[in-house]
């Protein structure tokens, strides 16, 4: 009879129990994007301190890196150093990386990027954070990697680092899909 | 001579204390309270708002904790209800509108899940948890009374070596 209760018990407790252990391994703010593998959304945005838009159509046949940042964005700092470095390194080489201003005011924008001692790549203004929503943007900063046909490649939630984009970018250039 | 210049005085101060705010602004000529009367402007809910509102309620803020859209003040919800009013003005349906946001956000974004695949989990385990407990209860309710009714019997018979509890027993009997 206990010997019955026991296996009864086990039998309810083991997997709840390993429902509960199996979520304390996952990451609550890691949250799949469904945009990865499908077409990115079209943008046409104004781009900081220039009187041009840019649109991402017009971007085809590039890799683009669209990376939404905020002045008051602790892990947009510590990416800052690495987004530079890597749009210098891909400079001419059929990459454009832009920022997309995120929650944020242009003014505060452009103290944040003279703080930083400057930035590679140019930023765009997302007014109504319409761009973002159609990005799924959950906060600052997201990272979206397009390939040279316009599709998500890689959604980055989180600071992103150089050898991570030349992981993804690397790959995309020896493909030889630029036009 | 002191005493009455001292009640003159008591008088006097108790006159200013019994004066009450609202007498000193009248005397002063000051009727209305001092803070600016505020008017409420009543705005009727169009179809469109209560439309707004119904989507905004189904779906998650992405910058809260356990938000609807509806409900959040953050600046993002409102970009987002504003997406909402311009989906449903441009013809989108209901699940339109909720199709566009999981896309972009998965399922995640629906504060009710839909029930399908392992989601179905979450609307099933409930039922069957409180089945279970029900089932469990019933069982247990009746092996505890059966267990309890013997003992009760034995309790209960008249104990003859004691006359006082026979005693008291024939009381309540009448």
């Amino acid at each position: 009879m206990n010997w019955r209760r026991s296996m009864i018990g086990l039998v309810i407790s083991v997997p709840v129990i390993a429902l509960l252990a199996y979520g304390m391994t996952q990451d609550p703010s890691a949250i799949a994007s469904p945009l990865p593998g499908r077409a990115a959304p079209e943008f046409e945005l104004a781009i900081m301190d220039s009187p041009d838009d840019v649109s991402l159509e017009e971007l085809r046949g590039q890799v683009v890196v669209l990376n939404f940042w905020a002045s008051w964005c602790y892990e947009c700092r510590v990416e800052h150093g690495d987004l530079s470095a890597a749009a210098s390194y891909y400079e001419g080489r059929g990459v454009r990386f832009f920022g997309v201003l995120y929650n944020d005011t242009p003014v505060n924008g452009r103290r944040w990027i003279a703080m930083m001692g400057g930035q590679s790549y140019p930023t765009l203004l997302d007014n109504g954070s319409r761009t973002a929503i159609d990005y799924g943007l959950y906060g600052a900063p997201e990272t979206f990697v397009i390939d040279q046909t316009g599709n998500v490649i890689h959604k980055q939630i989180g600071a992103i680092t150089f050898t991570r984009l030349r992981e993804l970018i690397d790959p995309l250039l020896a493909a030889g899909t630029t036009e | 001579m002191r005493f009455a210049s001292l009640q003159v005085v008591l008088l006097v101060l108790l006159l200013v204390l019994a004066a009450s705010p609202a007498q000193i602004r009248a005397a002063q000529g000051q009727d209305t309270p001092a803070r600016p009367v505020e008017t409420v402007q009543v705005v009727e809910e169009t179809e469109i708002d209560r439309q707004v509102r119904e989507l905004a309620a189904k779906l998650r803020c992405p910058v809260c904790q356990g938000l609807s859209l509806q409900d959040s003040p953050s600046e993002l919800a409102q970009e987002m209800r504003a997406v909402i009013r311009a989906r449903l003005e441009a013809g989108d349906t209901h699940d339109e509108v909720l199709e566009y946001f999981v896309g972009r956000y998965a399922e995640w974004i629906l504060l009710e899940p839909k029930a399908e695949g392992f989601n179905l989990a979450v609307y099933v385990l409930p039922i069957l948890a409180g089945l279970g407990g029900a089932a469990f209860l019933l069982v247990a309710g009746r092996r505890w009374l059966a267990a309890a009714r013997p003992a009760r019997s034995q309790t209960d018979a008249p104990d003859e070596a004691d006359p006082d509890l026979v005693a008291w027993e024939d009381l309540v009997q009448r």
